[in-house]
């Protein structure tokens, strides 16, 4: 392996460890129990069949707004309305589930490609008052995710709720409708293979494509990328819809996959996620399964922790800020990393 | 005189992993001036940025008459009586002079700057070492020599016995040059000691009292100036007999294919950058542009190629008008561009070297497989390039960033010459990068001539200008002052006057360098 990515699977493997620990000393201090507690949270998702297709059931929309991330970092753009995008492709999918009428298999893809399309749209509007006002994207995504929020919650109350179901939820789902179940007595759903599908178009596309290339030209340096002749302002549009396609097929995924009606009270926090998985595999789709497993399996475990100990599941929010903390500051390691650069001149005789 | 500065096995490791000191034993005694020559990337700039305490070495020690000091930081080393004139001015533009010059020590009334006595403060220095600055004028307005002036001054007001001067001639003209070696010498018989750090062997020759020689790192030799001749020096720093001079023969050009007519531009605070600019490019023949920095050139070049809009006037490139095409659609035509700043336009320094050729061929439809990039005809095409340019590097997916300057610049050399352009722009080709690259990339350029390409050399580097250029115009403050056809007629004095506004042609002379 390059020493480059070495000392970066190095850094992220010392950065988890330390931010475990560190969990490990404020449990000590909070719980009765810190020994349990803190088993719970390391060995709980492992203990059934059940809490390992948990994991696996919150991997699945963090892998779709981990690439949706991805892709627009990757041309730097910070665009993070992949929570809006996310929770309109649920919408989206809701209206189709419920009012189309359509075969197996067929149904649910009509849903998800809708679903995508609406989460295009969301992430294209920031794309385009960027390249129109040079509007920083970062702000209007954020400010849309609410205008999407409120505006998927209006279509769900008015046109789409159930109202004998005594809940703010919509009526049930066809039953051609949802994704199947894949394995018993878990929820793991076929959502799983397209999942799989995004990872290795999204790769093939980043890395093999002259589109993806022209992407990450622009994202590394956009100077460099105009200069070279690549129309920059097509690579900033179609790099957040490209993300917004993602997120959006993730929304619909998860509300096809998860549930029978749509029941999202507030926006999932899945966009927002999205950052911490991306931020974790470094942008790069192949990383982005095992980032999001392991968030995945964070969840989980904290879950399973809070539910038997006198420990709150927040403790995670805790773990996850000292371990992106750490591998987002450039400065750590840094020391270390110098000295493997001296002693690699030294191996290559650079050095007598 | 005794050793006042004695540097022992310094070593210094940058964090690409690159060796830039190695070793290193370097020593100077009082009241003389010291040249410090070598290629670029052999480590000078290093050892004296560690001398001066912007950077710490990982092995070594320092000893300042004789004892051993350590130094940590700049405000460390001007303690020590070290100043830097470093090779990018660090002044405050926007400011006067008098305020640059007493900045973090500055004359305080009432808790408010005491101008007027920042201003004595500046005259009574300038008095003393005869370096005569304006104390009042903006930094901004006064012309690069003076702001060298400034920059030693600070030094010299911060207490400074030893001075460092890294590549000061590099910006300058030949009559600010030798202004400048006036006053270096004036400053040794004061009894301040001068490190002078430079490629120009002549000025090396002129001015310095003894001559320390690196090589990759490394301390090659130390020579008192009358015991070496400029060539040993060179061999030395190259390690191999190499020719300092190019081999042309005589251009032919041909038809144009580059013309400029009445082209001027305002910058966005609306200045006027360039005035009512003409002129041809022929191929078979390298237009050279020489020109004090700052006086249109940027703006010229990146009006040619795209990069910069919004122009009045004509611009024609093989009989086609660029004024509605991109940046693309420009390249299309056959132009390649050799940008001035070569980290920020020339390469993506945390993309591939091969990423980093292909950029502006990477959508060509023989690197396609179908919806994909055919990697086994890139692979293979960018080992070919790699190997026909002599970039030094161990594998084609090597980051940028890991290159040596002088390699980073062949990758983008290589990648702007293997289009085979009809109309090359180079704009500080060579800048920065060591002899042997920089031998390399001349050599290039005179072949693309030779095979019927037309170059538009754009250059602050007057040996550069004067050796490869076949005609060769001069711009001040945005507009042509001269044209010279022949090249053998030209001396670099004179070329000094017309650079510095000083003698200007007739609008006949300068006319003629519009072909059309």
């Amino acid at each position: 392996m390059h020493s480059e990515s070495k000392f970066e699977v190095i850094r992220t493997l010392v950065a988890i460890l330390i931010a475990l620990l560190l969990a490990f000393i404020i449990i000590l201090f909070v719980s009765q129990e810190p020994i349990t507690a803190f088993l719970k949270l390391i060995t709980g998702p492992f203990s059934s069949l059940r809490h390992f297709g948990n994991i696996i059931e919150t991997a699945i929309p963090l892998i779709f707004t981990g690439l949706s991330i991805s892709v627009m970092f990757q041309a730097n753009q910070f665009n993070l309305a992949a929570e809006g995008a996310f929770f309109i492709g649920g919408v989206v999918a809701t209206i189709a589930a419920i009012h189309f009428n359509l075969p197996p298999v067929i149904h649910p893809l009509v849903a998800i490609v809708l679903g995508a399309v609406a989460g295009g749209i969301v992430c294209l509007i920031s794309a385009l008052l960027k390249v129109k006002w040079n509007a920083s994207e970062l702000v209007s995504s954020l400010m849309l995710n609410y205008i999407f929020f409120l505006l998927g919650i209006y279509i769900i109350n008015y046109f789409l709720r159930d109202p004998n179901a005594g809940a703010m939820v919509s009526y049930q789902f066809k039953d051609n409708a949802m994704l199947s179940r894949l394995i018993p007595r878990t929820r793991i759903h076929t959502g799983l293979f397209i999942a799989a599908l995004c990872i290795v178009l999204m790769y093939l596309f980043l890395y093999r494509t002259k589109w993806g290339y022209a992407l990450r030209m622009t994202g590394l340096n956009q100077s460099f990328a105009e200069y070279s002749g690549i129309n920059t302002v097509k690579v900033i549009i179609y790099s957040q819809l490209l993300g917004g396609i993602t997120a959006g097929i993730g929304g619909a995924t998860e509300i096809l996959g998860m549930y029978n009606r749509f029941q999202w009270q507030a926006l999932p926090q899945y966009g927002f996620d999205g950052v911490i998985v991306a931020i974790i595999a470094r942008n790069n789709p192949v990383f982005i399964p095992i980032a999001a497993f392991f968030l995945a399996y964070l969840r989980i475990g904290a879950d399973i922790m809070s539910r038997y100990t006198d420990v709150q599941n927040e403790m995670v929010a805790v773990i996850q800020a000292v371990m992106i903390m750490l591998i987002a500051a450039q400065g750590f390691l840094a020391k270390y990393r110098h000295k493997m650069i001296v002693k690699g001149a030294k191996q290559h005789g650079k050095l007598s | 005189m005794e050793e006042i500065i004695r540097m022992e096995g310094i070593t210094k490791v940058y964090p690409n992993g690159v060796v830039a000191n190695n070793q290193v034993d370097f020593s100077i005694t009082e009241g003389e001036i010291h040249a410090l020559v070598g290629e670029n990337g052999a480590g000078k700039s290093t050892l004296m940025k560690v001398l001066f305490g912007q950077e710490q070495s990982e092995e070594g020690k320092i000893f300042i008459r004789g004892r051993e000091v350590k130094l940590t930081s700049s405000q460390n080393a001007i303690e020590h009586g070290i100043g830097m004139v470093h090779q990018h001015f660090m002044l405050v533009p926007s400011l006067t002079v008098a305020e640059n010059l007493v900045l973090g020590k500055e004359p305080t009334k009432g808790g408010f700057l005491d101008f007027d006595k920042a201003v004595e403060i500046t005259k009574e220095l300038s008095e003393q070492y005869n370096l005569i600055v304006e104390p009042e004028a903006k930094v901004e307005d006064i012309p690069v020599g003076k702001k060298q002036k400034v920059e030693i001054l600070k030094a010299l007001c911060r207490g400074a016995k030893i001075l460092i001067l890294d590549e000061p001639t590099a910006v300058l003209t030949p009559q600010e040059t030798s202004e400048l070696f006036r006053e270096l010498i004036e400053l040794k018989n004061k009894g301040h000691t001068i490190i002078f750090i430079s490629h120009k062997l002549n000025e090396v020759k002129e001015i310095c009292d003894r001559v320390t020689i690196m090589r990759r790192g490394k301390n090659v030799g130390v020579f008192h100036i009358d015991e070496i001749s400029t060539e040993e020096i060179s061999n030395l720093m190259m390690g191999k007999e190499m020719s300092l001079d190019i081999q042309k023969k005589k251009a032919e050009p041909k038809e144009p294919v580059l013309s400029v007519d009445g082209l001027s531009y305002f910058n966005v605070v609306g200045r006027q950058v360039l005035k009512d600019v003409s002129f041809c490019v022929r191929a078979g023949e390298i237009l050279g542009v020489a020109g004090v920095e700052g006086n249109g050139q940027k703006e010229l070049v990146e009006i040619i190629t795209g990069l910069q809009v919004d122009y009045r006037g004509t611009i024609n490139i093989l009989d086609r008008n660029i004024d509605k095409l991109s940046i693309k659609g420009i390249r299309g035509l056959g132009v390649g561009h050799i940008p001035e700043d070569r980290m920020t336009y020339g390469v993506a320094e945390l993309a591939s070297v091969e990423e980093n050729l292909i950029s502006n061929r990477y959508d060509d439809s023989n690197f396609q497989n179908k919806l994909l990039m055919d990697t086994d005809t890139i692979d293979s095409w960018t080992a070919k390039t790699i190997d026909e340019y002599i970039i030094k590097t161990d594998s084609s997916k090597r980051l940028v960033k890991m290159l040596s300057g002088g390699n980073i610049q062949k990758v983008v050399v290589a990648r702007e010459l293997s289009t085979d352009p009809k109309l090359l722009i180079a704009h500080q080709p060579t800048r920065g990068i060591d002899v042997g690259a920089a031998n390399f990339i001349h050599r290039k350029l005179v072949d693309m001539r030779d095979t019927g390409a037309a170059i538009l050399l754009v250059s602050a580097d007057l040996n550069e200008i004067m050796d490869l250029s076949d005609s060769l115009i001069v711009m001040y403050e945005g507009e042509i002052v001269a044209y010279f056809e022949d090249m053998s007629k030209v001396t670099e004095e004179e070329l000094g006057l017309y650079m510095l506004g000083l003698k200007r042609q007739s609008e006949d002379e300068i006319g003629r360098c519009f072909h059309a």
